[in-house]
């Protein structure tokens, strides 16, 4: 009877002790996330903490049931973004004095520029894991997606490293080095640039010519304007003085959605793995 | 020019269609013109070599039993991605020059330009329109130069309503009035349809920016129809735009239709440039550049200006796709980049030099 009387005193004192110190940091995490960038958007509900964003930019199309709003990341409006009084913006750029703007209104703003290798990607993944009260999640999806990443580039079979890729943009030939995040993440599965040639200025997408492309006669084409241009591998053969690439005899026409090839969030992986897929099939012809 | 007149009127040069102090400088245009295309086909940022390109080409010529040596992947280099862009270059630089020549001449204004009429803006919407709209709709191939065309023809048509509304046709400035009005619009529709679709944003400013590079025959085929029209009909006119450019009362006292000669050269420079439009995006300075510096260097005359604007246009571009597709090579600048660039200078060039003379 005392024992419980002592415990229940403790309890209550433990209580009073931890309950404002839980509330306390349970305010500091934002609640009202408002998402200027895609790939943020795909992280925030990687890791458990979509139910905090009340809003995502309109290019935000991914998860499904990501908050779409007419929000514009490009050119960010203030007002807009905080009529929705979020307590914290994740962009990925400062487009339109973003950030002094948001600051004025005493509204926290994450920064996320686009990573310039996975290393990058991982470590904003585990900042929004942070920032947002879910690092385990974020420990775990970041974990996951390490070994998903060594899984595809072991996967890609001997004969098919060395080969060599156009990593298309845009159907005006704009491309992507192994500098860029897009093209680097290619070269990690043993697969040569031919775009890296062409880079005198280090912008990492330039933009090709057409000649350049039949003569350096990649074995893989990945466009990643499929959704933006509609490209496919038949508009490809259409081409003119296209038909004679390599990658259009062995069937390497790999098309991917523009998102997994432009964001650098956990889908990443899916773009990694529709290259290998495709490069082995061209290694076994 | 009076000098010509009295010739005309004693019956001496009317025979001959360029009397020999217009035929020599027309010949230069042609050596340049032709220079120029050999430039072009020559280089580019695949190595072909220049024995074997110049074995490619006379293996065309009949009778003389040249065989090429090309591969095929370097001969559809040099026959399906060179030679349809050096035709093109040609066929659209001539065609803004020579229209931006016409147009100057009609409005006696220097800074008209072939985009005057509300025709860049007007296709530009047409353009983006297409782009943002278009591409899940239809799957035909031909759609963007279409809608170019339509928005080009559109624009030029409404600046010149609404130019004709406003003070009876007779007034040119309220022409060009009503195409920066038209232009203002169109822009902000434009510039409003691709704010909502902000993921078409870079195949837009591509289009905007100019293309030659990913042309092939079939574009040739596409404009080279009326852009050889258009030309053929603003050529014959050279005379008329001379009368013309002494004023619209003295033109008519010299039996002239003011009104009718400036709707017919106002009509086709438009559909030429709409057809150059529609397949090469907007690339600028040519058409203000090339006829100013024919200008300067050989005075005033139209008969003079028109061949040469139309040669040295066409010779003037394909020069400046050379410099796009191999100054970065294996990258590639935008035409328009190159243009104005490099056009600028030269022009400055010419200002200066051609000063000096008088």
């Amino acid at each position: 009877m005392v024992i419980t009387r002592f415990t229940g005193l403790c309890a209550l004192v433990l209580a009073l002790l931890f309950v404002p110190a839980a509330a306390s940091s349970r305010s500091t995490l934002p609640q009202r996330i408002v998402s200027l960038s895609p790939t943020a958007t795909e992280d925030l509900f990687a890791i458990g903490a979509g139910k905090q964003v009340i809003a995502v930019d309109d290019q935000s199309n991914y998860p499904a049931n990501a908050p779409k709003t007419k929000l514009s990341g490009y050119t960010p409006n203030a007002e807009a973004i905080a009529a929705y009084t979020p307590d914290l913006v994740v962009a990925s750029s400062d487009a339109n004095g973003l950030v002094a703007a948001l600051g004025k209104l005493h509204i926290r703003v994450l920064l996320q520029p686009p990573a310039a290798n996975l290393a990058g990607a991982y470590a904003q993944i585990v900042n929004l894991g942070t920032a947002t009260g879910h690092s385990r999640q974020a420990a775990a999806v970041v974990a996951k997606l390490r070994s998903d990443v060594a899984h595809v580039i072991a996967s890609v079979p001997k004969a098919a490293r060395g080969l060599t890729f156009y990593e298309e943009l845009s159907p005006d030939y704009y491309s992507a080095t192994s500098k860029s995040f897009t093209g680097q993440v290619l070269t990690l599965l043993g697969l040569k640039d031919i775009a890296d040639a062409a880079d005198k200025s280090g912008s990492g997408y330039p933009k090709l010519s057409a000649e350049y492309i039949v003569s350096a006669n990649p074995d893989l084409i990945v466009l990643a304007d499929t959704t933006c241009c509609k490209q496919s591998a038949a508009k490809v053969r259409t081409r003119p003085g296209w038909s004679g690439i390599t990658a259009l005899h062995k069937g390497g026409v790999i098309g991917v959605s523009d998102d997994i090839a432009s964001r650098w969030g956990p889908r990443i992986v899916e773009f990694m793995r529709a290259v290998a897929t495709g490069a082995t099939a061209v290694a076994s012809r | 020019m009076i000098a010509d007149t009295r010739a005309k009127a004693t019956g001496k040069g009317a025979t001959s269609v360029f009397p020999a102090r217009r035929t020599l400088p027309i010949a230069y245009g042609a050596l340049f013109l032709i220079g120029s295309m050999l430039v072009g086909l020559l280089i580019g940022p695949a190595h072909l070599g220049l024995d074997a390109i110049v074995r490619a080409l006379l293996s065309h010529v009949p009778f003389l039993g040249v065989r090429s040596h090309l591969s095929q992947s370097d001969s559809a280099i040099l026959w399906q991605l060179r030679a349809p862009r050096v035709v093109l270059g040609m066929l659209v630089g001539g065609m803004l020059a020579i229209a931006g020549a016409s147009y100057q001449g009609v409005f006696r204004n220097p800074l008209a330009d072939p985009y005057l009429l509300g025709i860049a803006a007007g296709a530009g919407l047409g353009a983006t329109l297409a782009i943002v709209y278009g591409h899940g709709a239809v799957e035909a191939y031909d759609l963007i130069p279409l809608a170019a065309f339509a928005g080009a023809a559109g624009g030029a048509t409404c600046s010149y309503l609404l130019g004709r509304s406003a003070m009876a046709g007779s007034n040119t400035a309220s022409l060009i009035l009503a195409g920066v009005t038209v232009m203002s619009f169109l822009t902000a529709i434009q510039t409003f349809v691709q704010q909502q679709h902000a993921e078409s944003l870079q195949e837009v400013y591509s289009w905007i920016l100019g293309r030659l590079d990913t042309a092939g025959w079939h574009d040739v085929g596409l404009v080279a129809p009326y852009i050889g029209v258009s030309a053929i009909v603003l050529l014959l006119h050279r005379r008329a735009l001379d009368v013309l450019s002494v004023g619209d009362e003295e033109a008519a006292s010299l039996g002239i239709n003011v009104n009718r000669t400036r709707l017919v050269i106002v009509v086709f420079a438009t559909i030429g440039t709409a057809a150059a439009v529609a397949i090469s995006g907007l690339i600028g300075f040519v058409g203000i550049i090339v006829p100013h510096a024919i200008r300067l260097v050989l005075g005033p005359s139209y008969r003079l200006i028109l061949p040469l604007a139309l040669l040295g246009g066409a010779g003037f571009l394909v020069l400046a796709d050379v410099i796009a597709r191999s100054i970065l090579s294996p990258a590639e600048l935008p035409i328009g980049v190159v243009t104005a660039f490099f056009g600028a200078p030269f022009f400055a060039v010419i200002l200066r030099t051609s000063r000096s003379f008088r």
